[in-house]
């Protein structure tokens, strides 16, 4: 369905026509409009987890607008102010304070994050149910796993910004993760703090990827995955192929044009959506100490430790997998092996579409292998994810240790265990369900 | 999709109810954000009033403090000063201060509440510069001979008397700005407010 | 796949389920409550200010607990001459390491930064109960230790409301060897409305911010009905 294949529009003669008419013959207006809205036909049996994207995408520019307004006022200094607090914590309260209506937008923004992650992870989730990697979609899948890791750095980098205790250790210790590199390491996590601890060059040059470098990659990403989806089409919960049923006029039977239908029922999504997320704003934007971290209510003080740091949930999964690598292989300590695990198992997303060798997309009609592994999968996920917000204990280390190695032997056994599944015919139509 | 064109009557209404709702609540959002460029705590607590003391304020001298980040102006007018005023009402722009550029107190003569302190925003009404004080009458501080004293504004050559009226054909447009102002004893201007402890 | 998304949604209930150590008494108040705010304020203002600062707080804001700004001059302006001043401490923060050998921590948001993961509003009984655990002990430099707050650097700053307690060597309870000025229902009403100022001046509008949740969630419903329809009415197409 790619845009350019459309006629121009040709005027009615009213004023508002001959606009479009001049747009249209210098601008794919009108052929950008049907490409991606009215004339993409998505198929008609899209169920409750299809919401996510456009979700995601409607949190996109929530950050970005509400990260445009707290720049007007936050102030990236590591100095500290007359009454010896320093200036960047000092000017997250004023936002809080002092700026007419800032609490909404600095709880909107740090909201928005948390919101961000659920909302990518189940949209990731939904891929991992239907097959939605599978060729021809597996540069969409690419694209997307390169918008996970530059969200990853993205929330990362901002993390730093509030420069409060949870802000301050956690970079001091995901940074000083690149020292366990061989050779170049200690080097490389100098040039990325640009002074020998976390430092006010550190919260600057985070703040600059934070609100330039990184969000300009993110939208061309967010840009080629569109692409990229709109060329192929949308995969389905029944995994079927609705451009093999065309009918005289080469639509797809079961395809519906996305705007209206798809429009219609994305802002009842976006409503709902909005409702959770105004839940946690108004009446838990601490999301329970899990999206505003306790610890970092107090600002940075290089010379303390806080009793316990833990990442933001969304990263305890990856978290808890590199804490649980402690064995020293060919010569290189356990540290250096714990940052491999953890980039692994983030990049590992990338490669399921050539992992995967089920005949069938769809869960729907996969048999019991895959819906085991799946839910162990998820599981797995979940008990790392908890670990990874604990102190580590030996119980910890030994769960997170054998949850780590299902989750990559969930991605890495594929290859055999998706082919050896019981499968059920998939039938020619989609179903609504 | 097949009744385009012929949209019914309570389809067409259900798009009016949600993009009505969506819109009041679109605006709704828009509050804060707008709201947000108005100025902070911060920037009303340091432009909040300013107590001065003009007990040592001399004849003649002029002091200068700062509200809302602008230079305010206290003159303590001579009577030889106060003199020149009705020698120059016309050749000034607005002799009788008929722009609303003081508060109604300050609106007489002298353009202040007590005959003798001037208490005037340092700042040209052309384009914002801060005018600078010629005091001395004649060529002296190198003012045409006929000069009685005032200010002189070093960007685009406004003058002023010394009661901050300009003088016509010069480029800015008003006298310059009393602001609001009360005593709150003999020496002491609350410079900002017009009312005793607001 | 039914089955499948149940125990999606009992993993993280299981997983989220912990303790703390020391056992913390609740705090009883509630920042709803005007009159104990306004005495939480008058003692926050005469027994932390004089060491703490509460400097993201300006004065200003203590209006909106029912106070005027007269009265806020009268009786809780000590450390600034500005209404729209910030509640910074007296002393200069330098200064003051010299003096006791670290700052004392700002105190604006620390019933925020005293919450637990999973427990936000923990800071409020941690403040609680650790204003009403100093205890007499010889071994310490200022003279006074802390159940809650082992070892911790500041003297018990309550003393003369309080009265003076001790621990019990073997039961480890504390026991009033010195009554204060008050009770010991005073006293913890006093310090109930200490934290109750505590809390509220972590986040002056969190009474605000609710009300105006359930007012947004409230419009959201009403444009969840209409779009609701006007999805349903869009789906008739669809077969």
């Amino acid at each position: 369905m790619a845009a350019g294949n459309f006629e121009k529009y040709k005027s009615d003669g009213s004023i508002g026509g001959n606009v479009l008419e001049w747009v249209d013959a210098r601008f794919p207006a009108t052929s950008m409009y049907k490409g991606h809205l009215s004339e993409y036909y998505a198929p008609k049996n899209f169920n409750f987890w299809y919401f996510f994207g456009s979700l995601a995408l409607l949190v996109l520019v929530i950050q970005i607008v509400t990260g445009i307004f707290l720049v007007m006022h936050y102030k990236p200094d590591a100095a500290l102010n007359a009454n010896g607090v320093p200036i960047a914590f000092a000017s997250v309260e004023y936002i809080m304070r002092d700026v007419p209506g800032g609490w909404i937008i600095r709880y909107m923004h740090s909201t928005g994050a948390s919101a961000f992650f659920i909302v990518v992870y189940l949209h990731m989730f939904r891929g991992l149910l239907y097959g939605s990697y599978r060729k021809p979609r597996e540069l969409t899948w690419l694209f997307g796993v390169g918008i996970f890791l530059v969200l990853m750095g993205e929330a990362f980098f901002g993390y730093l910004l509030p420069w409060g205790q949870m802000s301050f250790w956690g970079a001091q210790v995901i940074v000083n993760l690149f020292s366990a590199i061989p050779v170049i390491g200690p080097d490389l996590s100098i040039i990325i703090r640009g002074d020998y601890v976390v430092g006010d060059a550190t919260l600057n040059r985070f703040f600059s990827f934070h609100v330039i470098a990184f969000p300009l990659i993110l939208l061309g990403l967010v840009a080629a995955h569109l692409l990229a989806l709109h060329e192929t089409g949308s995969n389905n919960p029944d995994g079927i192929d609705i451009k093999e049923n065309k009918d005289e006029n080469g639509i797809p039977r079961d395809g519906i044009p996305f705007h209206p239908y798809y429009t219609v029922k994305d802002i009842v999504g976006v409503v709902v959506f909005l409702m959770v997320f105004s839940a946690v704003l108004f009446f838990a934007p601490e999301g329970g100490g899990y999206f505003l971290e306790t610890p970092n209510f107090y600002p940075a003080d290089p010379l303390k430790t806080p009793p316990h740091i833990a990442p933001v949930w969304y990263f305890t999964p990856f978290y808890s997998i590199l804490r649980a690598m402690v064995w020293n292989f060919f010569g290189l300590d356990a540290k250096f092996w714990g940052v491999v695990a953890m980039g692994a198992s983030v990049v590992i997303f990338a490669f399921l579409p050539w992992l995967d060798r089920s005949p069938v997309r769809s869960i729907r009609y996969r048999g019991p292998i895959y819906k085991t592994m799946l839910t162990i999968f998820v599981i797995c996920f979940f008990i790392l994810g908890y670990l990874g917000t604990l102190s580590p204990s030996p119980m910890g280390e030994l769960v997170s240790q054998v949850c780590t190695v299902f989750y990559f032997g969930f991605f890495l056994g594929m290859p055999w265990w998706s082919r050896m599944d019981k499968f059920k015919p998939v039938p020619e139509r989609v179903t609504m369900k | 999709m097949s009744n385009q064109g012929k949209m019914d009557c309570g389809r067409r209404r259900l798009i009016v109810a949600t993009a009505a709702v969506g819109g009041v609540g679109a605006v709704a959002a828009l509050v804060p954000f707008v709201s947000s460029l108005l100025p902070s705590e911060r920037a009303k607590a340091a432009g909040a009033p300013v107590e001065v003391d003009i007990g040592k304020l001399d004849a003649g001298q002029m002091m200068t403090v700062e509200w809302r980040g602008k230079p305010v102006w206290v003159i303590n007018r001579t009577k030889a000063m106060l003199e020149t005023l009705p020698k120059l009402d016309d050749q000034v722009a607005d002799p009788k201060s008929e722009k609303p550029q003081q508060p109604q107190y300050a609106q007489n003569e002298h353009r202040s509440i007590k005959p003798e302190y001037m208490i005037v925003v340092g700042i040209c009404t052309h384009l914002g510069c801060s005018p600078s004080s010629k005091f001395k009458a004649g060529a002296e501080e190198g003012m045409p001979a006929n000069w009685l004293g005032g200010f002189l504004c070093p960007c685009h050559g406004s003058t002023f008397d010394f009661a901050g009226r300009v003088f016509k054909a010069k480029p800015a447009p008003t006298n310059l700005e009393v602001p609001p102002h009360v005593y709150l004893s003999d020496t002491r201007v609350l410079i900002g407010e017009d009312k005793k402890g607001a | 796949m039914k089955k499948f998304l149940i125990t999606l949604l009992f993993a993280p209930i299981m997983a989220f389920a912990s303790g703390g150590n020391v056992h913390l008494d609740k705090w009883p108040g509630s920042v709803s409550d005007k009159a104990a705010l306004q005495n939480g304020a008058k003692l926050f203002v005469n027994y932390c200010l004089n060491c703490h600062g509460a400097s993201y707080m300006r004065y200003k804001t203590l209006t909106e607990l029912g106070l005027t700004e007269q009265q806020v001059r009268d009786n809780l302006m000590f450390t600034s001459d500005k209404i729209g001043g910030l509640m910074a401490v007296a002393a200069r923060s330098d200064e003051q390491k010299l003096w006791f050998g670290a700052t004392p921590p700002d105190l604006t948001i620390v019933a925020r930064a005293r919450g637990e993961a999973g427990n936000a509003g923990a800071g409020a009984d941690w403040l609680y109960t650790y204003l009403r655990s100093f205890y007499r002990d010889p071994n310490r430099p200022t003279g006074w230790n802390n159940v809650v707050f082992e070892n911790v650097g500041m003297p018990n700053p309550l003393w003369q409301l309080q009265g003076q307690q001790v621990r019990d060597h073997e039961s480890h309870k504390l026991e009033m060897a010195v009554p204060g000025q008050l009770s010991p229902a005073e006293f913890d009403k006093a310090v109930s409305d200490l934290v109750g100022f505590m809390v509220w001046m972590g986040e002056p509008q969190q009474e605000f911010r609710r009300t105006l949740g359930w007012f947004v969630l409230a419009f959201l419903a009403l444009l969840f009905v209409v779009s609701y329809a006007l999805k349903k009415e869009y789906w008739k197409d669809i077969h």
